[in-house]
């Protein structure tokens, strides 16, 4: 907020005048606005990539057909919904119904405004940026439950319910692994457990304290995934089990804000592990930070490294929900409670131990050569199997011509 | 045997416990493999009673069968199970030979071998494929959708037709095999046994998460199974070693080496949902063996004219019989009986789906109901064979 | 306790053996046909379209015997006296006129039955199967023509007069009538 007061103070110095509730508007809401903006756009490409993601790992093409390689099909579908009727079944709860969806995207929209995407870029650095991100991100539990319970059918009504058990049942984990960054920096700003980053891969928290950081990261994403009910712990929108969960009476546009809130709130997670774990808008190789190695050291790139890093992240979460089945409820339960949540508390009380020990306040001796071997190794293995994959893909296309069968286009 | 507890419907309106949820799960939805209707009594998550409610599907097979003549029966009997047409054409086709005293060649006796077996694989694809999703993981469906296309693509190169094929009949097959079939089905078994199969094993049988959903649910115990009449893959996965090609084979299969998969119980106790999968999973491997032995049979052999046996006119004697066979989904019987004309007298089917369903709501009792998906799809039900 | 590690090691580790499934199909060829752009040609003996050629047909109506679900219906009567007389292209003469000759194709079933029984292999099963229509009355296929072209001539007898004359002298005188024709 300070940090836009100043720059449109450079341009337009009248703006010391103004009263202080403009000011305000002006300097807090137009960050705010204009990260809404860019962020909402985001589903539009989440939607797709998953579909696509998706379709390669099952051997099938995807959308193409809209637009070159089906880029359109979001926006198609988007249009679609806008166009559809939204049904109202008869009995619901009209004012509840119609807020459920509003208030899930409101809870997966406002954590952005602490997520820092550079030096100064950052709509609001607030002091208790991590406490905020939680406190805000629960609101959409809320909401869930609202539409379970205002669409009047007792299918939603139980997804409704699985999954405020669930979504609560897995923030105890996840906060109490969001302590552990908070412990070694010693501040809830996210701005700067960001810099108590920098200087490099090797320095990110991700290789703290080897191996206990990773195991927390490890704890922290699957708790996260089950915060935005993405598989393996998707039970509220189960298709096979409950048709739809909580959304299923919803149609037309009131469906595509759940969609678009989820698929945000995927994007929130991943953007609170990279700035937690995975340095945030540093760069791997500090050269990298600014376009500087091309000549132009203003152009600072951290935005992109962000950007980057938790669309890998993102990524990763659509891998996982096409590769695994379902947990059952009572299954999913027992994770939360009885192997994440003593898994952090171990590694809360641990990290806490060794931050107060002089000897490992910032982490063991070896940390520093951990990193960069380790994601070139895994780095290294994916490139290999993907290598593997096309050789012996391209080797099946051209021995398994099915009998008489050669494709013709009319 | 239908006890008070199991009776969902004959309730006094004052003594209802209000606490329980009546849950229909319709005959539309995507896990329960066709038109069922699951009527659920759940105190929450529980599940107290569940009745199946069947003939949503019921097309008057036994009926139509009077009207047409034997070959006319082929089509209708193929509709059945529509899933692994293969398996029902051959057991009425077999049962009727039976009556008609045919004995077909041994050429013919291979080929069908090599059908039903690939049917069979292209079958628990299908089983297990649709299993795993409604378990959540879509992924293994289509992996395994791809192979059985590839099985589709020869039967069609074969007789003509992809999934309802008309190709058992009574006194042969219909087509021979087609230039090339046995080259083509090698790839297809190579690729499935190198690829296919490690990769299902690994993605998702072994997966822990898929392990956990199903090794404890639904255990029916080897005295359950049997008084219930479960055959085929259900029986097996309680660990009870009945497999009619081993046990009283027909066309042939006691010249082939194959072993009999049972449920082991490797993750929970024997009869799970889990063991039932996985006996259709390695069934998958041993079917594959088999086929790799009729293949190279039929190599050796010289061809013979399949219709060779056909009778102009099926007209079998004055008699009855009855003549089970393993399909892939358990034992299927047909009762023929015959006045001497063209059109059979009667025809009935015993359906192992059917008798499936029977041991639904013993095993259904304290459930959840993520876990009645899990029980439906460890059966492999297919609701045109449970309805006729 | 060294069972609780168990499990979670093992529920890591097939995830992540899964993931490594997962990522090798993210880059190998899909499968799909992008039908209609590509169409595969089916093979020969396709069970798809009924196709029956009307000159051929003797009105005996074995196919309409042979069909379970009675798709086929044949009205065939006495030929008048004076008529020419016509053969179908394997020999057999046509005595009968077939006045209608209809299939349903929307009740056919496929099944290949009827192309068996026919004595002059005039009904047969084509691999033509993208025939949809929105109207379901033009499933109905009306084989019977008015102005069929009929073979006038004995087939079996021109096979086996032509014979002989190209065994011997080039065609230029006409081949001598066999007795008995």
């Amino acid at each position: 907020m300070d940090a836009t007061y100043a720059f449109l103070a450079s341009f337009v110095p009248e703006i010391a005048g103004w009263p202080a509730w403009a000011l305000m508007l002006v300097s807090a809401g137009l960050p705010a606005l204009a990260c809404f903006m860019f962020m909402s756009l985001g589903p539009l490409v989440y939607v797709y990539a998953e579909r696509k993601i998706s379709a390669f790992m099952q051997d099938r093409i995807g959308p193409n057909r809209v637009g070159p390689i089906g880029l359109l099909q979001t926006l198609a579908d988007t249009i679609k919904l806008l166009f559809k009727e939204a049904i109202f079944p008869k009995k619901v709860d009209r004012k509840l119904f119609v807020i459920a969806p509003i208030l899930v995207n409101v809870g997966a929209f406002m954590p952005f405004l602490v997520i820092p995407w550079g030096g100064r870029l950052q709509p609001a650095d607030l002091n208790v940026g991590v406490f905020y991100v939680v406190a805000i991100a629960s609101l959409s539990t809320v909401g869930l439950i609202m539409a379970g319970w205002a669409s009047n059918n007792k299918y939603s009504l139980f997804g409704g319910m699985r999954s405020a058990a669930q979504i609560v049942s897995y923030e105890i984990p996840a906060m109490m692994i969001l302590l552990v960054p908070v412990m070694i920096v010693g501040s809830l700003s996210l701005q700067d457990i960001t810099m108590a980053q920098h200087g490099g891969l090797q320095n990110w928290f991700l290789f703290r304290y080897f191996p206990i950081m990773p195991v927390a990261f490890v704890v922290f994403f699957v708790a996260g995934l089950a915060e935005v009910n993405r598989a393996p712990f998707d039970i509220p929108e189960a298709e096979s089990e409950l048709v739809g969960g909580f959304h299923t009476e919803y149609s037309g546009f009131f469906f595509a804000m759940f969609f678009m809130a989820e698929y945000t709130e995927m994007f929130v997670l991943s953007a609170t592990a990279t700035v937690l774990f995975l340095g945030g808008y540093l760069a791997p190789i500090p050269a990298l930070q600014t376009l500087g190695f091309i000549g132009l050291p203003h152009v600072s790139l951290g935005w992109l490294w962000l950007w980057f890093k938790a669309w890998f992240l993102v990524f990763v979460m659509m891998w996982l929900r096409w590769t695994l089945p379902r947990s059952r409820v009572d299954q999913l339960m027992h994770i939360a409670w009885k192997v994440l949540l003593p898994i952090a508390l171990v590694l809360v009380v641990v990290v806490g131990g060794l931050v107060l020990w002089p000897a490992t306040a910032n982490g063991f001796f070896w940390d520093r050569w951990v990193g960069w071997p380790l994601t070139l190794g895994l780095v290294g293995f994916l490139l290999y199997v993907m290598v593997r994959a096309l050789q012996w893909s391209r080797r099946r296309a051209q021995e398994l011509a099915a009998p008489a069968r050669q494709a013709v286009t009319p | 045997m239908a006890t008070p507890e199991t009776i969902v419907n004959d309730w006094d309106p004052d003594a209802l416990d209000t606490d329980e949820m009546i849950l229909q799960m319709g005959p539309q939805h995507p896990a329960t493999h066709g038109a069922l209707r699951v009527e659920l009594r759940t105190d929450g998550e529980i599940v107290k009673a569940a009745r199946p409610h069947i003939g949503y599907l019921h097309r008057c097979f036994e009926k139509h069968c009077e009207n047409v003549d034997y070959p006319g029966v082929m089509p209708y009997a193929d509709r059945m199970d529509y899933c692994a047409s293969m398996g029902n054409t051959l057991g009425f086709a077999l049962a009727v030979e039976k009556l008609h005293a045919i004995q077909v060649s041994p050429y013919v006796d291979t080929v069908r071998v090599i059908m039903a077996e690939l049917q069979r694989i292209a079958s628990h694809i299908l089983g297990v494929g649709t299993y795993s999703m409604d378990i959540g993981a879509f992924t293994p469906f289509l992996h395994l959708v791809r192979d059985r296309e590839k099985i589709l693509d020869l039967f069609e190169w074969t007789c003509g037709a992809r999934l309802l094929y008309n190709y058992n009949w009574v006194g042969g097959v219909s087509h021979d095999v087609p230039e090339g079939f046995v080259k083509a089905t090698g790839a297809l078994l190579r690729e499935f046994d190198s690829v296919t199969f490690p990769e299902l094993l690994d993605l998702i049988i072994h997966n822990r998460i898929f392990v956990r959903r199903l090794s404890h649910v639904g255990v029916c115990s080897p005295e359950l199974a049997i008084s219930h009449d479960l055959t085929g893959p259900n029986l097996r996965g309680s660990g009870i070693a009945r497999d009619l090609r081993k046990d009283e084979p027909y066309c042939g299969y006691q010249n082939y080496d194959f072993e009999v998969c049972l449920g082991k119980g490797q993750y929970g106790p024997v009869g799970s949902c889990f063991d039932r999968n996985w006996v259709r999973v390695v069934e998958m491997r041993e079917s594959s063996k088999i086929l790799h032995q009729a293949l190279d049979r039929l190599e050796k052999m010289e061809k013979a004219d399949v219709h060779e046996k056909v009778p102009k006119r099926v007209k079998p004697p004055k008699g009855e019989v009855y003549f089970r066979s393993e399909a892939p989904r358990g034992q299927l019987g047909y009762y023929v009986v015959s006045d001497g004309n063209v059109n059979p007298y009667r025809v009935k089917v015993k359906s192992p789906c059917f008798t499936a369903m029977s041991v639904f709501h013993h095993l259904a009792k304290g459930m959840m109901i993520a876990d009645i998906i899990a029980l439906i799809g460890s059966f492999d039900i297919v609701l045109g064979e449970i309805d006729r | 306790m060294r069972r609780w590690f168990q499990d979670v090691w093992e529920g890591f580790f097939t995830v992540l053996v899964g993931m490594r499934i997962t990522w090798r199909h993210l880059f190998t060829y899909p499968v799909t046909l992008q039908y209609p752009t590509v169409k595969w040609p089916l093979p020969p003996r396709s069970r798809m379209r009924l196709f029956m050629k009307f000159e051929d047909c003797i009105g005996c109506g074995q196919c309409v015997r042979a069909c379970p679900v009675d798709c086929i219906s044949l009205k065939a009567e006495k030929r008048p006296a004076d008529a020419p007389p016509i053969w179908a292209a394997n020999g057999q003469a046509i005595k009968l006129h077939v006045a209608v000759f209809d299939i349903d194709m929307s009740l056919c079933c496929y099944c290949n039955l009827c192309t068996y029984p026919c004595p002059t292999n005039c009904i047969y099963m084509t691999p033509e199967y993208e025939f949809a229509t929105s109207d379901l009355t033009q499933h109905l296929y009306r084989f019977a023509k008015k102005d069929a072209q009929f073979i006038l001539e004995d087939p079996k007898k021109k096979a086996a007069g032509q014979a002989p004359a190209e065994a011997t002298a080039p065609p230029a005188t006409p081949p001598a009538k066999p007795a008995g024709a």
